[in-house]
């Protein structure tokens, strides 16, 4: 491109021709490598960035009074919140309302009321129920009235302040609530009720689980790494299929297979009582042990190949030269082998570390009640209520705190590597 | 809660039918047929034994059966671009609750259906025909305990019968059981429940024997914990339950203050069948047929009289039976639909702690 240029910007040269064609070779070669990319980049924005970039707007997204009840939203924007609302925004209130069991539209806006006040749900049924017939009601029609007659609740300035808290069409309700904050009466931000903080300890607890297993895992799976890379080929080989069977086998298998030998009376507590060890059987499964023991299991091989290709192409003469200089034997793994498998530790850490946050049904089957992460209160939002607001925003926020943790990290190795080198 | 008694062979079948269903809808759509969508696995074969055929040959009308995984949204999709293919539905009862309330059933017509008031009271929803019963339950391992527990007050009771209790994760059957442990008669538990006061307390009993509790998430998981040993007691659907029983194992099932709930028969908005539809509804309401389709599987039929053409084993064993109903709940299905989720964030941070 900048060659390009500066050849356009020198100008009354000799041979204009030549730089034409060679112009057209240069945007022919251009469009050739453009549409061999095509393919991949269309695939990625369809399945990567469409996706959470739909997730995203999802965890601020906030129409759906305005896209059931465009007038009535529309009223409660400009209503001051005091008193009620103006008769003209009840009128198109109960219009809409009796309109909006069509299409499902009355379910979307109930779902998202009840979030504000559990009441609302039945509020509206019962409202719904109650209207007067089309041809019973007229332009002199008093809403008011009539709203309160079939539920007092209409009467009060708190059932519509609810009411308009969900009329704007964006929200941070989502985004505070994964954060255990929420928004008080007059519109600040405050710290949820004491028993309901729920999440803050769920990213951490996400944290720590997924750092511990990424440990775990690099101390269990250097020194096999360097055992393979340095055994002969037949053994390796050897030692090397019993590293990937386990990626044959189903994860739910190796889950349950980790239940049946941790449980109180499984394989494992047996053997200890049978030695002597142990007086009572330990408790090692449905809590943070359990979920340590299956996960490191699981991800293990993600730590062991990358390590182990990167060992392969070390040539083992830089240490013997170290020691032929008079290097302490471990003096010369640790300041002339660790530096050089650098890069495949940064691989296989980062892979199992961000592999381990998203992890779900592992923990939500050998872990207890203080061992779920992120994903399973994204699974129950998404699954069992259908609150998809909180599950984007829980989604989103864990997207958020991984790509943070990787550039601290990518910053981290690079120093490394440069002050190593 | 369907969904976890017989995940495998729904989902084999599942994929199995996927491709036929597809196909008979395909044709259905144009041969007036009645299309019946049920939960399919072991469930589906009774209700093709005790329903499908017996009526298709009874009535002449050709019945199209088809399963699926209780998605509400594949209905919403049908209703919403108005392209119903599936006439009646086998609902779990939250689903049942939220569709009815955005307009994706038939509203019923009890005069039309001719069933009078027989069926229990529970069967009876705006929206659907309740057509089976099942129920979470106290159970215990006989050969594993001393005496016999009779209530949850017992489950709470950790001096008497020492061990450790299994109960489900999640605030949904806990809190009523902790309020039931508690004093609260069965019948007023949503009551109290409904009070801030109430859940309050259903906290504060749990929080007496939260040391003690293994929770379980799958519905195979209590009777393996009671067979293996790993829990004194624990909640349990009824129907697990009987499957640890028949293949030997000494489980016992405390009947008094469980929680049950129904499956229901629903008729999609739109539907071009309302007619078969309700027909279909009347014939598996019957005592015969109820009784046929229990005699297969451990759900309680919702018609009084089907129980005594059980045989008495049988019959013992089904959430509806006259001394099962004793004492017993039916969920209230609408107060976890709005306070559902409020709670069950309080429990999992509860939990946690």
């Amino acid at each position: 491109m900048s060659a390009n240029q500066t050849a356009t910007m020198s100008p009354a040269r000799p041979g204009g021709n030549l730089k034409a064609q060679l112009r057209r070779a240069e945007r022919l070669r251009k469009l050739k490598a453009i549409g061999l990319v095509a393919p991949l980049a269309l695939f990625l924005i369809v399945v990567f960035v469409v996706p959470i970039g739909n997730m995203l707007w999802r965890s601020v997204d906030n129409t759906e009074l305005d896209s059931v009840m465009p007038l009535t939203a529309e009223g409660l924007r400009q209503w001051d919140g005091s008193g009620l609302p103006d008769e003209a925004t009840l009128a198109a209130f109960a219009a809409e309302l009796r309109d909006s069991r069509q299409g499902g539209g009355l379910g979307r806006i109930s779902r998202r009321l009840n979030y504000e006040d559990s009441r609302y749900r039945s509020l509206l049924m019962n409202t719904l129920r109650g209207l007067p017939a089309v041809d019973a009601v007229g332009p002199d029609t008093d809403w008011v009235a009539t709203l309160t007659e079939i539920d007092p609740a209409w009467g009060e300035t708190e059932t519509w302040l609810g009411i308009q808290r969900t009329a704007p069409t964006t929200t941070d309700r989502y985004l505070l609530a994964s954060l255990d904050l929420e928004r008080s009466a007059d519109g600040e931000i405050q710290r949820v009720a004491e028993r309901d903080r729920l999440y803050l300890s769920v990213f951490q607890r996400t944290l720590v689980i997924a750092g511990g297993v990424t440990l775990i895992c690099l101390a269990l799976g250097f020194p096999l790494a360097y055992l393979l890379a340095t055994l002969p080929a037949k053994t390796s080989n050897m030692l090397m299929i019993l590293v990937l069977l386990p990626f044959w086998t189903s994860l739910l298998v190796r889950t349950a297979a980790w239940i049946i030998l941790l449980q109180s009376n499984g394989l494992v507590n047996q053997s200890l009582l049978f030695t002597g060890l142990i007086d009572s059987p330990l408790q090692l499964v449905f809590n943070r042990i359990g979920v340590f023991f299956a996960m490191v299991h699981i991800l293990l091989p993600f730590m062991v190949l990358p390590l182990y290709s990167v060992m392969k192409g070390i040539s083992p003469s830089y240490q013997r030269a170290a020691v032929s200089l008079g290097a302490h034997p471990f003096a010369a793994f640790w300041q002339v082998y660790v530096p050089q498998t650098i890069s495949g530790v940064a691989a296989g850490t980062i892979l199992v570390f961000i592999m381990a946050l998203g992890y779900y049904i592992t923990p939500a089957l050998v872990g207890g009640p203080a061992d779920q992460m992120v994903s399973y209160y994204v699974a129950y939002y998404t699954n069992t209520t259908n609150n998809w607001g909180m599950a984007a925003a829980l989604g989103s926020l864990l997207l958020v705190v991984t790509l943070l943790l990787y550039l601290v990290y990518h910053r981290l190795v690079n120093r490394k590597q440069l002050i190593r080198s | 809660m369907t969904q976890q008694r017989f995940p495998l062979s729904r989902i084999s079948r599942g994929i199995a039918l996927g491709g036929l269903v597809s196909l008979g809808l395909a044709v259905s759509a144009s041969a007036q047929a009645l299309t019946v969508i049920s939960f399919g696995g072991a469930s589906g074969e009774a209700m093709q034994n005790a329903y499908y055929g017996p009526f298709s040959e009874e009535t002449g009308i050709r019945l199209t059966p088809g399963d699926y995984n209780g998605e509400l949204s594949r209905i919403r999709a049908m209703v919403e671009t108005g392209n119903v293919s599936w006439d009646l539905v086998e609902m779990e009862s939250p689903e049942l609750v939220r569709g009815c309330f955005e307009g994706l059933f038939e509203p019923i017509d009890w005069q039309r259906l001719g069933l009078g008031s027989v069926l229990i009271d529970a069967a009876f929803d705006e929206c659907g025909v309740g057509t089976f019963v099942w129920s979470t339950v106290l159970a215990y391992n006989a050969d594993a305990l001393d005496g016999a527990p009779t209530s949850w007050a017992d489950f709470w009771d950790v001096e008497q019968f020492p061990g450790t209790r299994g109960l489900r994760r999640g605030a949904k059957y806990t809190l009523e059981f902790a309020l039931m442990a508690d004093g609260v008669a069965a019948d007023e538990v949503y009551d109290v429940l409904r009070t801030d006061e109430g859940v309050d307390r259903a906290f504060a009993k749990l929080d007496e024997i939260k040391d003690h509790i293994q929770w379980w998430e799958a519905g195979a998981q209590p009777p393996q914990w009671l067979v293996s040993g790993d829990v004194a007691m624990t909640s349990a659907y009824n129907g697990r339950i009987a499957a640890a029983q028949e293949e030997g194992s000494n489980l016992e099932i405390v009947w008094n203050e469980s929680i049950y709930d129904l499956d229901y028969w629903a008729i999609v908005a739109g539907s071009e069948h309302v007619d078969e539809a309700y027909a279909f509804i009347e014939f598996a309401s019957q005592p015969e047929t109820q009784a046929a389709y229990s005699s297969q599987i451990p759900y309680g039929p919702v018609h009084p009289e089907a129980i005594a053409q059980l045989d008495e084993a049988q019959a013992r064993r089904m959430p509806t039976y006259e001394e099962n109903m004793v004492g017993a709940l039916a969920i209230d299905t609408s107060f976890w639909v709005d306070h559902g989720e409020e709670l069950e964030q309080r429990f999992s941070a509860w939990a946690a702690r």
